[in-house]
């Protein structure tokens, strides 16, 4: 799971993460992150984002609060998360039991020329998380860390915030369908049951 | 539904009544506000029902995202904001329009009739247009009569055509504060 500089990476992490991954519910947000989740398996339990910079964590809150006996996991970036700080914020004042933020952490925007990031200045987003009441927040480097953090996202009482500090690779994206109404449908019809599609 | 809340429907001032019946009715969940004083009763009403969760927000913004997130698992949802906020919701405005998501907005102008603030101006005469361009669907109500029919009007049009939709209720209906009235020592 590590690189020869040391850091996790992010496929396997995501790959560890949904193993398993029974009725979970995931949210990912846009570029890279997007495309670990759908290289872990397209499934119609997925929302990835194309867009909406900084909506991850607030769209995981707001099925999280409407679905309070499913599992939400939120998978997203650590330049998505920074555009939120805020909503950590949201979150832990709504208390969500049922939901993990994850921000994969490789101190850059991957997809506009691998600019640093904030984090690469050692801005501490699960300081962060945990300062605004997460109750759980953890910094992750390890392979058995990983693992732990697939437990509390599958079986603990949140809200979770975890910081995953990955190796600032590239990787060959892997495409989910991009388009809106077919992502929301099959999410909702898969959720809700097909009587979602009649409205 | 409880009869006296009803009874307001026949009063123009009690529009706050009139829209929290429509939400109810609607089985709206999820009401995503930034405060603003015109929308001060509808709050109250809302965080007094227990079937409705009223989450508060740091940017108006999140609140697009969350009522994605509630359409997702099949709650429908209210976005209460100012005419000012508008502005820090528009790139995201994009996630109801390219998935075709339901979103009721219900805003109350600013900068709109007999502002006394002219901060508030630039973006509250704005609004409508900045709304437009980004997709969202625009009604108006400048009298509070009209508040309820247009929300209702608006509510149907978002839920049952997956289409984002803001109501602007006018400064008319609100009524405009006079600072230097609240700046007299009294």
């Amino acid at each position: 799971m590590m690189s020869k500089d040391g850091l996790l990476h992010r496929r396997a992490v995501v790959a560890e993460l949904l193993r398993d991954r029974s009725d979970l519910l995931v949210i990912a947000g846009l570029g890279a992150p997007n495309w670990d989740v759908s290289a872990a398996g397209d499934h119609p339990n997925n929302f990835p984002l194309w867009g909406a910079m900084g909506s991850a964590a607030m769209i995981g809150l707001g099925l999280a609060l409407a679905q309070p006996q499913r599992r939400v996991l939120v998978i997203t970036g650590d330049g998505e998360m920074l555009m939120a700080l805020g909503a950590l914020a949201t979150i832990a004042a709504q208390k969500p039991a049922n939901l993990t933020v994850c921000v994969l952490d490789n101190e850059r925007f991957g997809e506009t020329g691998m600019q640093k990031t904030h984090t690469a200045y050692g801005i501490d987003l699960a300081g962060i998380a945990k300062a605004a009441g997460f109750p759980k927040s953890l910094l992750v480097r390890e392979a058995q860390q990983v693992t732990e953090l697939r437990e509390c996202a599958h079986n603990g009482t949140g809200p979770t915030f975890a910081q995953v500090k990955i190796d600032p690779e590239a990787l060959p994206f892997v495409l989910p369908p991009a388009e809106g109404g077919i992502l929301k449908n099959r999410f909702r019809a898969s959720v809700l049951g097909e009587e979602a599609l009649y409205n | 539904m409880n009869a006296a809340a009803k009874v307001s429907e026949t009063r123009p001032q009690d529009w706050p009544n009139a829209v929290f019946d429509i939400l109810t009715e609607l089985d709206v969940r999820q009401v995503a506000i930034v405060p603003d004083a015109g929308h001060s009763r509808l709050i109250r009403l809302c965080e007094d029902d227990p079937k409705k969760r009223v989450v508060t927000l740091t940017t108006e913004e999140e609140g697009v995202a969350l009522l994605a997130g509630a359409w997702l698992g099949g709650e429908k949802g209210a976005l209460l904001l100012q005419s000012s906020g508008v502005g820090n919701c528009i790139n995201m405005l994009s996630l109801p329009q390219i998935c075709q998501m339901p979103l009721l907005m219900l805003v109350t102008m600013r900068g709109d009739w007999g502002e006394f603030n002219p901060w508030q101006v630039p973006m509250g005469q704005g609004t409508q247009a900045a709304l437009e361009a980004i997709g969202v669907i625009v009604r108006r109500a400048d009298e509070a009569h009209l508040v309820a029919p247009t929300v209702r009007g608006a509510a149907n049009l978002a839920f049952n055509t997956c289409r984002a939709v803001a109501v602007l209720i006018g400064q008319s209906v609100l009524g405009a504060k006079n600072f230097k009235d609240l700046a007299k020592p009294r």
